[in-house]
């Protein structure tokens, strides 16, 4: 069994601000952290080869410098990591950056699952995973809650969606998105933590991923950020004191007022 | 300060701490409440390799990435006894049950014991204390004796950390009692042998995590091959494990006051009173001043020994017994004093520091009392001077 959990480098949005004056993020100062979500899908992981035996592979798609969230997902357990960076990578929307992936997971060429988190806590696009499965033509899973079983080539999960839990069986290879209610991720082990801090990790850019320019980054990306703005806050209110018939009639008055104008 | 700790003992100190503040500063209110053993968050540091960090690789642990295992387990025992003392010394007590077979144990014995340690399979504790062998090691009654290819013993061990959660106990017992101190003999006992049973469980005023008990053994069979060392030699082996683990007494200290100041000085800076924050006062800041300057002399200190372990020192009795004596002397003025700084509320157990002041109290008690200790100073001092000092 050889897993595949692709993770992202996001900034901690705990300590995130808008700049008001240009409705974008300040990201000065900002830490990146592995993207919370993502610390699920590695859990889910480790559980599955405890279980079943083989190897956890982490892959994250970005600059040099996301070479961190590797090695902080190779102290919690990662067997191997694997950096996908290359200037004609950045600027990919979900679209290319899925695509870039599942080429990635393709080349790697034994891999029986991806598990990827719910969505990344920066762009909330929940996006990535799924595209990665329709690029790879693999079935998909999201917004899984519990894995139920892997075995005889299929695995057994639980969607947790609005109302309800959906029961999903899919052959393997396939691509699940985790949610929180999977599991309690592990911390990270000192041996980890010491093989993390020696681990080579290979870099794979466009040229080993056999990729054209045209397909990845901004050039392979079809949408745009046009703007980014935070809504404005209003705190005007009315307040009201009376019975509650004098202050059903208030109401009425300024809905039926409000309706006039 | 910063202690130029290696990449290796960061890792210890950042897996620590993320364990102290996920794991045990959420429960150690609970934990002392109810006087409960942590279980689970020492499973959470066995998962994170963090109980072999003292031990060597041979035997299934890690202590020669951090050159030796003494700073390791001080940087560890400090780290946890920030958040709680009670699960800090329930750690500690482990290595301490350890220690007797790591320093004096036949690589046969180190061999069949110490890697379910280090991986935290199995729990240790150190059996020496009796009701009336406390400060006064010679005076143990429990009697080891001899038959055939076996040790009968008889007697009873009082106030044991981990006593009835451990699985492997090193017991110190009389083979000779006619030698005294010198008829004494150090053994591995192992739960589940018939005729060792647990008694009274302790009710304490602090450090209630850990667990403190009685260990009974009426006419307790075990191996011959149980023996560490050789007859004889269990007073050696007692005192140069207490000289070995005292440093990591003097860790609890430093981080049970760490958490203390930290407390009071977060208070200080969100407490209002007169219309202005307390900590500009300067009778709060002079207060707030000598706490972290003592704590760090404490650390700088521990330290200090801990290091000289590591390189290999042959005597460090006097230093191991300066640093426990001072740190902990260290910690029960700093957290009475962050009891003071926190006023009324740091009387009331809303708030940690109260525990903390009790945590504190027992770290001038156990592993020799801080009088023993300054005995043992002065004469190792008064040996060098007679010497021609040094």
């Amino acid at each position: 069994m050889r897993i595949a959990v692709a993770v992202k480098q996001v900034p901690d949005t705990a300590e995130v601000r808008i700049d008001p004056e240009r409705g974008t993020l300040i990201r000065e100062g900002v830490p990146s952290i592995l993207n919370p979500f993502d610390e699920y899908a590695l859990e889910e992981a480790f559980r599955w080869r405890d279980e079943l035996g083989g190897t956890v592979v982490v892959i994250t798609m970005g600059p040099p410098w996301a070479e961190s969230v590797l090695r902080e997902a190779v102290a919690m357990g990662a067997d191997e990591a694997l950096l996908i960076s290359d200037r004609a990578f950045a600027g990919a929307d979900t679209w290319a950056t899925s695509h870039t992936l599942a080429a990635a997971v393709t080349k790697l060429g034994d891999v029986d699952l991806v598990i990827t988190g719910k969505q990344a806590i920066d762009g909330d696009t929940a996006q990535t995973g799924p595209s990665i499965a329709a690029s790879l033509d693999w079935p998909q899973i999201t917004f899984v809650g519990k894995v139920r079983s892997i075995e005889d080539g299929h695995i057994l999960a639980e969607r947790y969606v609005e109302g309800g839990i959906e029961v999903v069986r899919s052959s393997l290879p396939a691509v699940v998105t985790i949610l929180k209610d999977a599991n309690t991720p592990r911390l990270p082990s000192l041996r980890g933590k010491m093989k993390a801090r020696k681990l080579e990790i290979p870099t794979w850019g466009i040229d080993d991923l056999g990729l054209d320019p045209a397909e990845t980054g901004l050039d392979g990306s079809p949408t745009r950020v046009v703007t980014i703005s935070t809504p404005e806050t209003s705190s005007d209110g009315e307040m009201h004191r009376g019975t509650p018939e004098e202050l059903a009639a208030a109401l009425a008055d300024l809905l039926l007022g409000e309706e006039g104008s | 300060m910063d202690y130029y700790l290696s990449d290796e003992l960061t890792d210890i100190r950042d897996i620590c701490r993320e364990i102290a503040e996920k794991y045990i500063v959420p429960a150690r209110a609970e934990l002392d409440e109810e006087n409960r053993f942590p279980r689970e968050i020492m499973k959470v540091m066995a998962d994170s390799d963090i109980l072999g960090i003292y031990i060597p690789e041979e035997f299934g642990g890690t202590a020669e990435a951090f050159g030796g295992g003494a700073m390791a387990l001080s940087v560890a025992t400090e780290e946890f006894s920030r958040a709680c003392g009670g699960v800090a010394v329930s750690y500690a007590a482990n290595a301490l049950g350890a220690m007797p077979i790591l320093i004096s144990a036949s690589d046969e014995q180190k061999t069949r014991y110490l890697p379910d340690l280090a991986s935290g399979r199995k729990l240790a504790a150190f059996a020496l204390t009796e009701s009336e062998a406390g400060s006064d090691a010679g005076g143990v009654k429990t009697k080891a004796i001899k038959d055939g290819d076996h040790y009968i013993l008889n007697g009873t061990k009082q106030w044991i950390t981990n006593g009835g959660e451990a699985q492997v106990y090193t017991v110190i017992a009389l083979t000779d009692p006619s030698r005294g101190a010198r008829g004494l003999s150090a053994f591995i006992v192992e739960e589940g042998t018939p005729g060792f049973s647990y008694g009274k469980k302790e009710d304490k005023m602090g450090i209630r995590a850990s667990a403190t008990r009685e260990l009974i053994f009426e006419d307790c069979r075990i191996p011959a091959e149980n023996l560490i060392s050789g007859e004889g030699r269990g007073f050696i082996v007692a005192m140069k494990t207490l000289n070995r683990s005292r440093p990591g007494v003097a860790s609890q200290a430093v981080g049970i006051a760490q958490g203390a100041l930290d407390e009071a000085a977060k208070y200080a800076s969100q407490r209002r009173q007169f219309g202005q924050r307390i900590d500009s006062f300067q009778a709060i800041q002079f207060m707030l001043a000598d706490m972290a300057t003592q704590i760090e002399a404490a650390r700088a200190l521990t330290y200090s020994v801990a290091r000289m372990i590591d390189a290999g020192a042959k005597k460090y009795e006097k230093v191991s017994a300066m640093a426990k004596v001072f740190a902990s002397d260290v910690a029960m003025k700093v957290t009475t004093d962050a009891v003071q700084i926190l006023g009324g509320y740091g009387y009331m157990k809303e708030y940690p520091v109260e525990k903390m002041m009790r945590d504190a109290k027992i770290t001038q008690i156990y592993e020799g009392t801080n009088q023993i200790q300054r005995a043992v100073i002065a004469s190792a001092l008064i040996k060098e001077t007679a010497a021609g000092g040094n």
